[in-house]
């Protein structure tokens, strides 16, 4: 059984819904607190969605100096599956185990409503099950979940097939309709839409199912 | 100008026979500090002084109620071996002053007041009343109460569900913001705020104390505004008695209490609130029959040269006080250290001491070092229940027949009921989305419907298939013209919201949001109120579980209609499946389920509803109440959508109930939401298209012939309105609409009319 080890930093509140969410999919999911240092048990770690260290200076800023921060690079370098979504994406790009930026919504308001998102690359742990094209409904819900880079960046990230979602609808004004990035090796992946809060049509949607399901399988096609 | 000082009692808000009651109490002069400490404990907003008596008068029991009023919330078994805790209160004069900081700290102290009892927080719902929004200030505190209801509720991680949103100029001095929060937790794990066990040590967890928020229940929550701009000109006056909120000390703070709890490292735990840690301390004393020494230099303070009632009646934000036994001092250090939450001892429980007759009295100290001297010793059980109690004088208002006779209901119509239609509906959404609504992942309905539904699960809770429903409702317009029956109506429209999601109401709290209880006709509306609450939860068989009470809220000497907000719990067996909403589809045909004329002398009374109101028209009669009908109809349809979320098959379609706007707003609504028209036979009359009055509901079936039997079996009256399709809203002759045009006025109209970019 897949083991997800699931960081929880003062101030994270998606913890348990990211745990509920690998656990439907029959992975095995253990929070780790924010100081541990050995993640040698787990096949995959999600940063979850919140506010970690309630997001002061700006979100992400003081998490990446967390303790499992090193920890989570090292598990990172070594290939394996890393996934943050919300504020864990805002916490790998402060980390820089991912590129860009988060800034705050185009229209400076907080979002929580369903968007639609389109897959644009498989070649991620997050999207590897996923068709290219296919069209999902998640649920956004974040304040500054603008994505940003340099054009050098975006030419390179497009250039790699390292975008591997955008909203059909831009909601929040991301740069080139951005949802969602993986690093070069597609281990590492960030998205501001919660897939953990779309696994089920009790819920309003089951389409987050496929993009989790992919993770805790952690299949990282080759490029 | 006048010479002489003001006594020091009148200075802190409390009046001469007050000071003379707490002699009698001392049997001595109190002290500067004593008297503060009274002073903010027998404020209205602690105590209840005004509205007590008439409190009684409210039904409290059922056997599914585990925790009646006078707790920090009140608790139903809510079955599967799991309780839910419930708590509504007001944040009404903070947020008129700083609208940011009001309602964001209005959000934490209602979370504490549910993590109290053990429960974690699930659910935040804010009802919320401000001005017309022609006004620019009023546009300001719309902007500034819900960011700060997102900035702190979002941050802290407690999904927001839903509401209410009223425009009315009589909130425009004095807006209102309320908010209920709901949680759950194991029945066997509820806690009550007491202090017990001599030698137990009282632990202050969470901020430091600061200035903030200092007399905030006497100067803030206990009077009205005066000057006749209302709050504009106290703005920095007053400023200071606003307290600053940390939603990441909540966050921290919620976590390590809910994990002390789970490890039993408590005996008894409380928040402090309104009135801080002498209303904590003196609360838990003489909940438990024991004495409280308190050091006053072991509180960790965030400012210099506090004095000791400052440090006292502080209402510094992100604070609780733990009761717990010696043995567990370096365990519960442990843990909070983890949570980078301070933990401070700061009390003892003491043994009572024997008054002159001999009888054990527990006694709050306040000393400076636990050894050292004695600033302030008075009763505890004297501050936290014995303030004193008044019956005010009562008067009904001198033009209430005038008002009542100027009605509405017969006025011929003028303008065309398309407009009529399109200016009632308002979406709200642009609220709502900047809340989280989901988190926890229990949210089955969310904001912008009849009521929320949400799943009855969370961290360490049992496993169960319920699902709890949630609704807050008001109608100031009712029951400025009868508050009695208004209040009543105000508990069916809620009763009947559950029931389009296929909940069973189980219990009321209540937000009771009056002006000033000295003027007579103000305490006659309170009075009235809560005999149409009394009567309404009786007939219903709901017992009312906890409430809050918010006076002096007025400006210039204008007091708020008379503003009860009812906020309904109720349960779904069985949750598997959502309930249809607004959905209806081609095909499918449209009824109204229930009475439909209203009981009474005028079938179709417009006195009090929003199309009146709109064309200035504010007097007339509200609807007679025929509960039994009502309770039948509401029955019935809970029953119908009940089957339908335990997945079960149905020829039920889609539900709504008809209230703001009448039956013409409900089917705006539901060709709003699903960009489908109807073609609707013709009505009665204009009244018909915008009556309100609860009870009715309209409803989509795609097996007419079955769903009409089944509500005839169950003696529910039911007439077929007309056919769903198209891509126009026909009423008759009366109402021709595209929707496009609905769909397009209803998002427009708040974003408009808040002068924003969409």
């Amino acid at each position: 059984m897949t083991r997800i080890g699931v960081v929880v930093f003062p101030g994270s509140n998606c913890e348990y819904d990211a745990v509920a969410g690998v656990s439907q999919l029959g992975a095995q999911a253990e929070l780790v607190w924010h100081s541990q240092t050995d993640l040698s048990a787990f096949d995959g770690i999600i940063l979850p969605g919140g506010f970690a260290h309630g997001d002061y200076l700006r979100p992400g800023a003081l998490a990446r100096f967390s303790p499992v921060m090193e920890a989570v690079a090292r598990f990172a370098a070594e290939g394996g599956p890393v996934l943050g979504i919300c504020n864990g994406f805002q916490v790998l790009t402060e980390a820089g185990l991912l590129p860009g930026a988060l800034q705050k919504n185009r229209g400076l308001t907080f979002l929580c409503q369903p968007t639609t998102v389109i897959v644009t690359s498989t070649h991620s742990v997050l999207t590897s099950g996923a068709i290219l094209g296919q069209e999902l409904v998640i649920p956004i819900n974040h304040f500054s979940g603008a994505f940003t880079c340099d054009d050098a960046t975006l030419k390179t990230l497009e250039d790699n097939g390292q975008v591997v979602l955008r909203y059909k609808d831009n909601p929040n004004g991301s740069r080139d309709d951005i949802a969602g990035v993986a690093n070069l090796a597609g281990n590492v992946v960030g998205l501001m839409p919660h897939p953990e809060r779309a696994m089920s049509t009790l819920l309003g949607s089951a389409d987050g199912r496929v993009l989790l399901a992919s993770f805790v399988t952690a299949n990282v096609p080759a490029a | 100008m006048s010479s002489a000082p003001e006594p020091l009692h009148r200075a802190l808000g409390l009046t001469d026979p007050e000071l003379e009651a707490i002699r009698s109490v001392l049997g001595r002069e109190p002290n500067h500090l004593e008297l503060a400490l009274y002073a903010v404990m027998w404020s209205e907003h602690c105590s209840y002084k005004s509205s007590r008596i008439h409190l009684r008068r409210l039904p409290t029991t059922a056997p599914h109620v585990l925790v009646g009023p006078g707790e920090n919330a009140g608790v139903i078994d809510a079955g599967d071996g799991i309780a839910v805790a419930i708590r509504i209160e007001s944040h009404n004069h903070p947020s008129a002053i700083e609208p940011y900081q009001g309602a964001a700290t209005g959000v934490g102290g209602i979370l504490r007041d549910v993590f109290t009892m053990g429960a974690r927080p699930l659910v935040v719902m804010d009802p919320l009343f401000f001005g017309e929004l022609t006004d620019a200030r009023q546009r300001w505190l719309v902007e500034g109460v819900v960011s700060g209801i997102s900035g702190y509720g979002n941050s802290v991680g407690v999904p927001t569900v839903g509401g209410e949103l009223t425009f009315d100029d009589c909130y425009a001095s004095n807006p209102l913001v309320n908010v209920l929060c709901a949680g759950a937790l194991p029945t066997e794990r509820l806690v009550l705020g007491v202090a017990s066990g001599v030698g137990n040590l009282a632990v202050l967890l969470g901020s430091s104390t600061g200035r903030d928020g200092i007399g905030g229940v006497s100067v803030l929550a206990s009077a009205g505004f005066e000057g006749s701009d209302g709050a504009t000109s106290l703005d920095d006056a007053k400023r200071p008695s606003v307290q600053v909120g940390d939603p990441y000390e909540e966050k921290r703070l919620i976590e390590a209490c809910l994990e002390l709890l789970d490890h039993g490292y408590v005996v008894g735990i409380q928040d402090l609130g309104g009135a801080g840690i002498v209303c904590a301390t003196s609360e838990t004393a003489a909940r438990g029959g024991v004495g409280m020494d308190v050091d006053v230099t072991a509180i960790p303070l965030r400012e210099p040269a506090m004095q000791p009632y400052e440090i006292m009646t502080s209402e510094s934000q992100e604070r609780m006080l733990a009761i717990i036994t010696p043995e567990n001092w370096p365990a519960v250090a442990a843990l909070c250290a983890k949570w980078e939450v301070r933990a401070t001892i700061v009390g003892h429980v003491v043994e009572p001491t024997p008054d002159k007759d001999g009888n054990p009295v527990g006694m709050l100290r306040v000393r400076h070092g636990f050894d050292g001297e004695i600033l302030a010793e008075v009763p505890a059980k004297s501050l936290a229940d014995e303030a004193p109690l008044y019956d005010r004088p009562r008067q009904r208002p001198a033009n209430l027949d005038a008002v009542r006779a100027d009605d509405p209901t017969d006025d011929e119509p003028v303008g065309s009921p398309n407009e009529d239609l399109l200016g009632l509906l308002v979406d709200p959404a642009w609220v709502y989305r900047q809340y989280d609504s989901q988190l926890f992942l229990n949210t089955v309905v969310g904001p912008g419907r009849d009521a929320a539904l949400l799943r009855l699960a969370g961290p360490g809770l049992p496993i169960s298939e319920r699902g709890i429903a949630l609704s807050t409702d008001s109608n100031p317009r009712w029951c400025a013209l009868d508050p009695r029956t208004g209040t009543a109506l105000t508990v069916a429209e809620s009763v009947a919201n559950l029931a389009c999601v296929g909940a069973t109401a189980k219990a009321v709290v209540n937000c009771l949001n009056f002006g000033n209880p000295e003027h007579p006709e103000v305490m006659w509306q309170l009075s009235e109120a809560i005999d149409g609450m009394a009567e309404a939860c009786k007939g219903l068989g709901l017992p009312v579980i906890g409430g809050n009470v918010s006076l002096y809220n007025e400006s210039g000497g204008n007091d708020i209609d008379p503003t009860p907000v009812v906020g309904l719990l109720g349960v779904v067996d069985s949750l598997i499946a959502p309930p249809p909403g607004w959905a209806w589809r081609e095909g499918d045909t449209v009824v109204l389920v229930g009475a439909r004329r209203a009981a009474g002398d005028q079938p179709f009374p417009l006195g009090g509803t929003r199309w009146a109101t709109r064309r200035g028209r504010r007097g007339g009669r509200v609807p007679a109440f025929d509960a039994a009908t009502f309770a039948t109809t509401a029955a019935f349809v809970a029953r119908e959508i009940a089957a339908i979320c335990a997945g079960r098959p149905s020829d039920v379609t889609a539900v709504h109930d008809v209230s703001g706007g009448g039956l013409a707003a409900a089917l705006g609504e539901m060709v709003a939401v699903t960009g489908v028209g109807a073609d609707v036979t013709e009505l009665e009359s204009h009244g018909e298209l915008f009556s309100e009055f609860p009870g009715r509901f309209v409803m989509a079936t795609n097996d007419a012939g079955s769903f009409v039997d089944r509500a005839r079996a169950s003696g529910v009256a039911v007439v077929t309105l007309g056919t769903i399709g198209g891509a126009r809203l026909r009423i008759g002759g009366q109402v021709d609409l595209s929707v496009q045009q609905i769909v397009h006025r209803r998002e427009a109209a708040l974003v408009e009319a808040l002068a924003l970019d969409a």
